[in-house]
């Protein structure tokens, strides 16, 4: 009975994984030091993260993958989700025993569970794309604060930095405080201590914003308006396809709260 | 820009453009290579929702809403008292440019009513283009109305700035075309459509040369039929759909169900709703032929002119071909999958990865994703009973739609009930 515990990241977990055939010793659980203690009496073991390590179990992982799902494991991590670690651990030490690549057999629970967990995060990225407003700030900064349900801001900073090439932003997790800030030439995370935005709904302080930014938002809300065929309505589509959580951060549909 | 005057012009062209339904920003992967704004996404991306359920993808806005034409369909024709405006080219730049930065659009959909000739009103939508392209350093997605009747010349150079170009036919005959619309006809229609399939083709080939050749409407071209304002029935509409797809290369063909828009016109049906469930059904046929590999003639049968509006079509397939059926989950070809009611692309695509590895049984087909409610009639798979195969086509039929109504009896909001006006009389009080 041991469990292992590391730093949270994924680095410090491929060094969790690293470490188990290392010391030929597997655990029965694998668990972030700042998460909740689940285990009182079992053996632990604390890992410290080590980028060379964790390279050796990645590109071990990427040999086994197809192209079409490397990226699989990372995703499925990101998710947050309670005892994700374990599950990912029993797909490794599958993935690394078997002759054959497995990530395709649905008919494993924790295959199919790391598969679509993965489609998750891949979904929560793609409504980042979709639902970031810029706001134009005073020092043209263009700023948006938002909350993903789960940590994929890396995922979308490059797509980003690829459309809007010429323009300063910064985009912010309001929930697990970071962000990046583009500066034109290089992506960059960061950590900001005095805020002048709202940490609930990411809105800009009134005195900071550009001249012109309100005027945007109030044309974008009248576009918005007035594009909508009202013979049609359907509310419970609308919101199957813009969940409730993002509407906070929305210009248009601030007018309807 | 004079604040209040844009604004005004902006809620009038919105709401005259509000009726064109392409919404689609994808099959586009233009590079943002120059440093400027904007990169295209290839799957497309929907930046917003309005409360009738529709994307707002692209910035769609007319150009102008005089139009010199008097089609008996169209909110904006000659004859209609309304209210009109025209944008000017860089007040549609600037709106663009404004919106596209605060990443609240995927790009420009430009449409207009036609002013003065078709050659005038086509020059100033490629100028629009053009200035987005060439003075923004604007790489965003552009979708251009090609306005039937314009020279070759602008129609090529709107492709060459733009990712799609559409043209409506809107109505699915030519006789109903003429008795609508008298100016217009399917010829004028037609050649634009010709023109832009050609051109394409032509890039396409080229680009196989050299890579820098120049690409035309990399995204295609699209069409749009209006649904409901004459009485075709739904065979010859998805016959004609199927045709364009074949000769034309179409990317997609959008169905718009009719929106009495001019009640007092004595040449179009008096109805006070969108037939939304027609139109649902239509697309969902569309999508049959474009991703299940179903021809169109399997759809709807010579006898059987139009859709069942209770059942979706693939389900109204497998009732009237139960000899196809079941359907074996782990030998069956990946086309045979795809026709099972309640398996889609998706599940499809992941039984015939999964068998591989080993037998699937009907839990495992549960937590693929499988609607195993409406699929457990069309199947077997190891342990399936027998019992659930032998239905007859009808009565498999109404427990379906008992089973599905009963569980989306809130959805159906465009179900006509008896008592919506009903008032109780109460007695006089004294």
């Amino acid at each position: 009975m041991i469990i292992y515990t590391y730093d949270g990241t994924f680095e410090g977990f491929l060094t969790c994984i690293f470490e188990t055939y290392n010391r030929k010793n597997f655990p029965v659980d694998i668990c972030s030091r700042t998460g909740e203690q689940k285990h009182l009496f079992a053996q632990k073991f604390d890992v410290q993260s080590d980028a060379a390590k964790a390279d050796r179990v990645w590109k071990g992982i990427q040999n086994k993958l197809t192209e079409r799902n490397n990226q699989l494991v990372f995703y499925a991590f990101l998710s947050e989700e309670n005892g994700i670690e374990m599950k990912i651990y029993r797909f490794l030490r599958r993935l690394f025993s078997e002759h054959f690549s497995i990530e395709t057999d649905f008919g494993d629970a924790d295959v199919l569970y790391l598969t679509q967990t993965s489609q998750k995060v891949k979904k929560e990225a793609m409504r980042m794309l979709q639902f970031v407003r810029f706001q134009h700030t005073k020092e043209g900064l263009w700023f948006c604060g938002i909350e993903p349900r789960y940590d994929v801001l890396p995922l979308v900073s490059t797509h980003f930095q690829k459309r809007f090439a010429d323009q300063k932003w910064l985009l912010y997790d309001l929930k697990r405080n970071y962000g990046f800030l583009f500066d034109k030439v290089k992506l960059e995370e960061v950590v900001i201590s005095s805020k002048e935005f709202s940490t609930i709904t990411g809105q800009v302080n009134e005195n900071v914003l550009q001249e012109g930014e309100e005027f945007y938002q109030k044309l974008w809300k009248s576009y918005f308006k007035h594009i909508n065929i009202q013979e049609r309505k359907n509310l419970k589509l609308q919101r199957q396809h813009m969940p409730r959580r993002f509407w906070k951060y929305l210009p248009e549909m601030l007018i309807l709260n | 820009m004079k604040n209040e005057d844009v604004q005004f012009k902006l809620s009038v062209l919105a709401d005259a453009a509000k009726y064109d339904v392409s919404c689609a920003s994808s099959g586009s992967s233009r590079k943002n290579a120059t440093k400027g704004i904007g990169n295209g996404v290839a799957c497309g991306i929907c930046h917003s929702f309005t409360e009738d359920g529709r994307c707002v993808s692209l910035f769609k806005i007319l150009m102008t809403n005089h139009c010199i034409y008097d089609c008996a369909y169209c909110i904006n024709r000659r004859t209609n008292d309304r209210q009109r405006a025209t944008l000017t080219v860089e007040e549609i730049v600037d709106l663009t440019i404004g919106f596209y930065r605060r990443n609240y659009i995927e790009g420009l959909f430009l449409s207009s009513g036609v002013i003065k000739s078709p050659d005038f009103t086509m020059e100033r939508i490629v100028q629009v283009a053009k200035k987005l392209r060439l003075e923004e350093n604007y790489n965003g997605y552009i979708h251009l109305k090609a306005i039937p009747g314009a020279s070759q010349e602008l129609i090529h150079e709107a492709g060459l700035w733009a990712d799609r170009l559409s043209v409506n036919i809107e109505i699915p005959t030519e006789m109903h075309l003429k008795r609508l619309a008298p100016e217009k006809d399917y010829k004028g229609i037609l050649l634009p459509m010709n023109q832009i399939k050609n051109a394409i083709l032509i890039s396409k080939e080229e680009q196989k040369k050299y890579r820098k050749a120049p690409r035309f409407a990399p995204a295609g071209q699209s069409t749009q039929l209006i649904i409901g304002a004459t009485p075709e029935t739904d065979r010859q509409i998805i016959l004609l759909s199927s045709g364009l797809y074949k000769t034309q290369n179409l990317k997609r063909v959008y169905f718009s169900g009719y929106l009495p828009v001019n009640l007092y016109d004595q040449r179009l049906p008096a109805f006070n709703r969108p037939p939304l469930v027609r139109e649902n059904r239509l697309y969902q046929s569309d999508w049959l032929m474009r991703f299940y590999k179903y021809k169109a003639e399997e759809i709807l049968s010579e006898d059987q002119p139009f859709l069942d509006l209770d059942i979706d079509p693939k389900l109204g397939f497998a009732l009237r071909n139960m000899q196809q059926f079941p359907v074996d989950i782990n030998r069956a070809d990946y086309e045979m999958i795809l026709r099972v009611p309640g398996i889609g692309v998706q599940s499809a695509q992941k039984i015939v990865m999964a068998r591989r590895h080993r037998k699937l049984n009907s839990l495992h087909l549960q937590k693929i994703g499988i609607v195993m409610k409406r699929a457990k009639y069309f199947i077997t798979c190891n342990e399936l009973p027998a019992s659930t195969t032998d239905w007859a086509p009808e009565r498999l039929k109404r427990k379906l739609i008992a089973e599905s109504v009963s569980k989306n009896k809130k959805l159906s909001d465009t179900q006509l009930s008896f008592f919506t006006d009903y008032k109780p009389a109460l007695p006089p009080m004294h």
